[in-house]
């Protein structure tokens, strides 16, 4: 932990509650530690935190985020090591405080301390839009907007964007936060029969590039069941693998998004169950 | 039914033009709070540290379009004979793709 880093910063935000982003950012930073990035992921849901039982820490938890800008507690005793990946930290969330714990000094000191040792801070936004969802974006360099093929996730979504264009430290700068959009729980069938928002009408709606498709899978929900990142519980299951393709993304590599298809007979076609 | 239902368009058609049409104006309200409030108290000051006029008799409107917004000021300024002169000031933004364009462009077309 002592080599000098500089790292990058992301916000997993959406505005809509339950369309994804814990269990995005726990996808997200594992697979990022699992390619030899050391990250850190940081619940900012104080008082409803998440990530620490999406990743299987929930017993480990002695310090928190609050302890440490309240200075109960130093950083490196609240942050918490995967025991699969020894480069993926975890620093959660308060259970029992209220969202005004967070300050906005307190969180820009723990985000620049990190910087110097991690090479990714992921920061878990909280649904909504306020403080706790505008203190994860504060400090972004890039932010991840996870968003549902649903009428009421993009329309959030895109109240997200504005914030990202106004009230981050890059924004107020002048700057502009690199915005990525992460479509969850898509549906290929659904969309074929137009039921569901297709990517190209999402797309063309947020106006973002595109980081990724995870398509709605049973493996996301057995993941959080037992505790581990899809994609370390499941690294060949298609939502992982549209996990890594982002992060592969994420570090700048040029690579086509795939629209996620499922090869079904005929029967299927006429017949079909739902989705899985 | 699940072969009736292939014959049924869906409705994601419109689910993508209720949200075209919804986020729109939203962008327009949301980065926009009171544009038209914020333009007249500044037009208004300017043009009150020169000449006196009726408050009462000065008026703002502004009509957004799907391509062009339109400001238009209208003031009545009553000059020294007694008689009225109108000055007018037009602007024709070019409303922006997404967010805040449109407001800086009128501010510049308007400063």
């Amino acid at each position: 932990m002592n080599d000098k880093k500089s790292a990058r910063v992301l916000v997993v935000t959406s505005g809509k509650g339950g369309v994804g982003k814990t269990t995005s950012t726990a996808a997200l930073g594992a697979a990022l530690a699992h390619q030899g990035e050391k990250v850190v992921v940081i619940d900012f849901d104080v008082g409803l935190r998440n990530l620490d039982l999406v990743l299987g820490a929930e017993r480990r938890v002695v310090f928190d985020l609050i302890n440490v800008i309240h200075g109960v507690a130093k950083l490196p005793q609240a942050l918490i090591r995967d025991k699969r990946l020894e480069n993926l930290f975890l620093l959660p969330a308060s259970q029992t405080r209220d969202k005004d714990a967070l300050t906005e000094d307190g969180v820009a000191k723990v985000i620049a301390e990190l910087r110097s040792k991690f090479d990714w801070i992921v920061c878990d936004s909280p649904a909504g839009i306020e403080r706790g969802a505008t203190l994860a974006m504060r400090h972004a360099d890039a932010a991840i907007i996870v968003t549902n093929p649903e009428v009421s996730s993009v329309r959030d979504s895109d109240r997200i964007i504005g914030l990202l264009d106004s009230k981050t430290e890059k924004a107020e700068r002048g700057e502009c936060v690199d915005k990525h959009l992460l479509i969850t729980r898509y549906n290929p069938w659904r969309a074929a029969r137009g039921e569901m928002l297709s990517i190209d009408d999402v797309l063309e709606i947020l106006s973002i590039p595109l980081l990724g498709i995870i398509p709605e899978s049973e493996e996301v929900l057995r993941a959080s069941n037992v505790g581990s990142p899809v994609t370390l519980n499941s690294p060949l299951s298609a939502p992982a693998r549209a996990y890594f393709e982002a992060t592969r993304r994420l570090k700048g590599e040029t690579i086509p998004v795939k629209i996620p298809s499922e090869s079904r007979g005929i029967f299927n076609k006429l017949f079909g169950r739902k989705a899985a | 039914m699940k072969l009736f239902n292939l014959f049924r368009r869906g409705s994601a058609p419109i689910a993508r033009e209720r949200l075209q049409i919804l986020l729109a104006h939203e962008r327009n309200a949301i980065h926009q709070p009171d544009l038209l409030g914020i333009l007249r108290e500044e037009i208004l000051g300017l043009i009150g540290r020169h000449v006196s006029f009726d408050p009462d008799k000065v008026q703002i409107k502004m009509d957004r379009g799907k391509s062009v917004s339109t400001l238009a000021v209208d003031i009545e300024i009553p000059n020294s004979r007694g008689a009225s002169v109108i000055v007018s000031q037009t602007a024709r933004p070019v409303a922006g793709r997404r967010r805040k364009r449109a407001v800086s462009e009128i501010d510049q077309r308007v400063a």
